[in-house]
C-alpha cells in the first residue's frame, strides 16, 4: 500500500485512572488499506479504534484523519465522525427505528440529503447486504447477523471515508460470522480504508494488506498478513498465536 | 359528617383551586425540569455543573423553606411575580391575575421544587437507555441536541414516565402547604375555614379534605400502573 496516509496515530497515550491503555502508539493507515488490529483482550485494541473517531478521547499526542487533527467536541467532531464510519461490537441499531429508519437517520439529519434520495441508497444498500427483505422490521427482530450487517450498510450510507470495525463478529453466533465476515471483505476489496479489531484469523489472513498485533497498550509488531503469522518477530506475538492457533 | 353535605361548596371549591395550582405546577416544573436535564447531562461542562447545583439546591431545601423565599424574597426584590399574568391562561386560571400575588409566589415555590426532582425522573430515563445508543448517533455525526431528539429521548421517556408520575403525585400533596403561605381557599386551607371559623369538628373536615386530595392523586396511580403493565408486556 503506497496511498498516502488517511489516518495517522502519533505518540497517543490514554489512561483509564492508573491503567496505561495505549502507550505511545504510532499508526499510520493509507487510503483504501485494510489493518487488522489483533491482540490479547485488555491490551488497547478496541481503545485504539475508538479514539479514532474520539468516541475515547485520549491523554496525549495526535490523531490526524484526512490531514486533519481531530476537534474537541462539537460540531466540528460531529462532522468528522460522519465521515468516519463505525461498527459495533453489540450492532447498537436505533431499537426504537425500523431498519430502514437506521440506515436513513444519518443521511437525512446529518448530510440533510433528501429522504427520496437516501432512501433509493438505502434500500441498495441493504440489498448488498441480504437484507432488503427485512427493511420495515425492528432490530429485535432480526438475528445477530442480520443486525450487524445493517449496522454495516447504516455506516455504509454516510458515503465514509474510512470504516472501523470494533470486534465486529465477538457478539456472534458462530453460524453467523461468515455471513458479516463475507460482507466485510468484499468492502475490503472494493477499496474501503477499513480497521478492523478482531479476533477472527482467517479474516486477517484473507482480507488484511497489515496485521497490527498489540500487548499491553503497546503496538509490538506490525506486518503483511502472510509474514505476521508464519514469522511472527516478537515473543508477545509467538506466545499469543500458539495459544490461538493450536486449536 | 353532615359537614360534608352541608359545606360541599366549600370543599368543591378548595378542589378546583388545588386542581388549578396543580395543573400549573405540573406544567412550569415539567417544562422547567427539562431544561435543567438537558443543562445536567449536556457535554459542556459549565452547563452540566450549573444543572446539578440546581438540583442540589432545590432537591434537598424543605419546600417550605423554598416558599417562604417566594413570598418574602421576591417582594424584597420588588416583583410581585407578575409576569406570570400570562395571557389566556389568566382567564382560565383567575388567581394568576389577581392583585393578591401569594398564588403565583406559591406556584414559582411549587416549580422551582419539582423541577429538581422531575430533572433526576427524566435523567433516569436518559440513563435507562443503553450508552451504545447514543455512541452509535454519535458515531454518525449526529449533535448531542439530534442524538437527544431522534434517538436518545424517544426511547428515555418509556422508563421516565413511571418516577415523572410519582414525583406528580408528590407535588400535589407538597401543594397542601400553600394554604399557610398566604394562598386562600385551597383545599387544605379548606380545614382552617371550616375548623376555626365556623366551628365544624376536624374530623370529618379532614376526611373530606382527604378525599379531595385522593380524587386527584389515585386517578394518576392508577394510570401509572396500566402504564407500566403495558411496557411490561412490551419489553417481552
Amino acid at each position: 500500500m503506497t496511498g498516502e496516509a488517511l489516518i495517522v496515530l502519533e505518540n497517543v497515550n490514554k489512561w483509564f485512572g492508573p491503567l496505561h491503555v495505549l502507550q505511545d502508539v504510532d499508526l499510520s493507515v493509507a487510503r483504501g488499506e485494510v489493518v487488522v488490529v489483533i491482540g490479547p483482550s485488555g491490551s488497547g485494541k478496541s481503545t485504539l479504534c475508538r479514539a479514532i473517531n474520539r468516541l475515547e478521547p485520549i491523554n496525549s499526542g495526535t490523531i490526524i484523519f484526512d490531514g486533519q487533527p481531530l476537534p474537541a467536541e462539537g460540531r466540528a467532531l460531529a462532522r468528522l465522525r460522519s465521515e468516519v464510519g463505525m461498527v459495533f461490537q453489540s450492532f447498537n441499531l436505533f431499537a426504537h427505528k425500523t431498519i430502514l429508519q437506521n440506515v436513513m437517520l444519518g443521511p437525512i439529519k446529518v448530510r440533510k440529503e433528501k429522504a427520496a434520495v437516501v432512501r433509493d441508497r438505502a434500500m441498495s444498500l441493504l440489498e448488498r447486504v441480504g437484507i432488503a427483505n427485512q427493511a420495515d422490521k425492528y432490530p429485535a427482530q432480526l438475528s445477530g447477523g442480520q443486525q450487524q450487517r445493517v449496522a454495516i450498510a447504516r455506516a455504509l450510507a454516510m458515503q465514509p471515508k474510512a470504516l472501523l470495525f470494533d470486534e465486529p463478529t465477538s457478539a456472534l453466533d458462530p453460524e453467523m460470522v461468515g455471513e458479516v465476515l463475507d460482507v466485510m471483505t468484499s468492502l475490503a476489496k472494493e477499496g474501503m480504508t477499513m480497521v478492523v479489531v478482531t479476533h477472527e484469523m482467517g479474516f486477517a489472513r484473507h482480507a488484511a494488506d497489515r496485521v497490527v498485533f498489540m500487548a499491553d497498550g503497546q503496538l509490538v509488531e506490525q506486518a503483511a498478513p502472510e509474514e505476521f503469522f508464519a514469522n511472527p518477530r516478537s515473543d508477545r506475538a509467538k506466545d499469543f498465536l500458539s495459544k490461538i492457533l493450536t486449536h | 359528617m353532615s359537614v360534608l353535605v352541608d359545606k360541599f361548596d366549600v370543599f368543591a371549591g378548595g378542589f378546583w383551586l388545588t386542581l388549578q395550582i396543580c395543573v400549573l405546577a405540573a406544567i412550569g416544573a415539567l417544562i422547567l425540569g427539562a431544561v435543567v436535564a438537558v443543562l445536567r447531562i449536556s457535554p459542556v461542562p459549565p452547563l452540566r455543573a450549573l444543572g446539578t447545583a440546581y438540583v442540589t439546591i432545590f432537591r434537598n431545601m424543605p419546600l417550605t423553606v423554598v416558599m417562604f423565599f417566594a413570598a418574602f424574597a421576591l417582594p424584597a426584590l420588588g416583583s410581585n411575580a407578575d409576569f406570570l399574568r400570562i395571557p389566556v391562561l389568566d382567564v382560565v386560571f383567575t388567581r394568576l391575575s389577581t392583585d393578591l400575588p401569594y398564588f403565583r409566589f406559591a406556584l414559582i415555590a411549587l416549580v422551582l421544587y419539582t423541577a429538581a426532582f422531575v430533572c433526576e425522573a427524566l435523567r433516569s430515563g436518559v440513563n435507562a437507555v443503553s450508552p451504545g445508543q447514543a455512541e452509535a448517533a454519535r458515531s454518525l455525526g449526529l449533535t448531542f441536541g439530534q442524538n437527544l431528539r431522534y434517538v436518545v429521548l424517544p426511547q428515555s421517556w418509556k422508563a421516565s414516565i413511571v418516577p415523572l408520575g410519582s414525583v406528580i403525585i408528590a407535588m400535589i400533596k407538597n401543594s397542601a402547604l400553600i394554604g399557610f403561605f398566604g394562598v386562600v381557599g385551597d383545599l387544605s386551607a379548606t380545614a382552617d375555614q371550616l375548623t376555626g371559623a365556623e366551628g365544624y369538628a376536624f374530623i370529618p373536615v379532614a376526611i373530606g379534605i382527604s378525599i379531595g386530595y385522593l380524587i386527584m392523586t389515585v386517578p394518576l396511580g392508577a394510570l401509572l400502573d396500566r402504564i407500566e403493565q403495558r411496557q411490561a408486556v412490551a419489553a417481552r
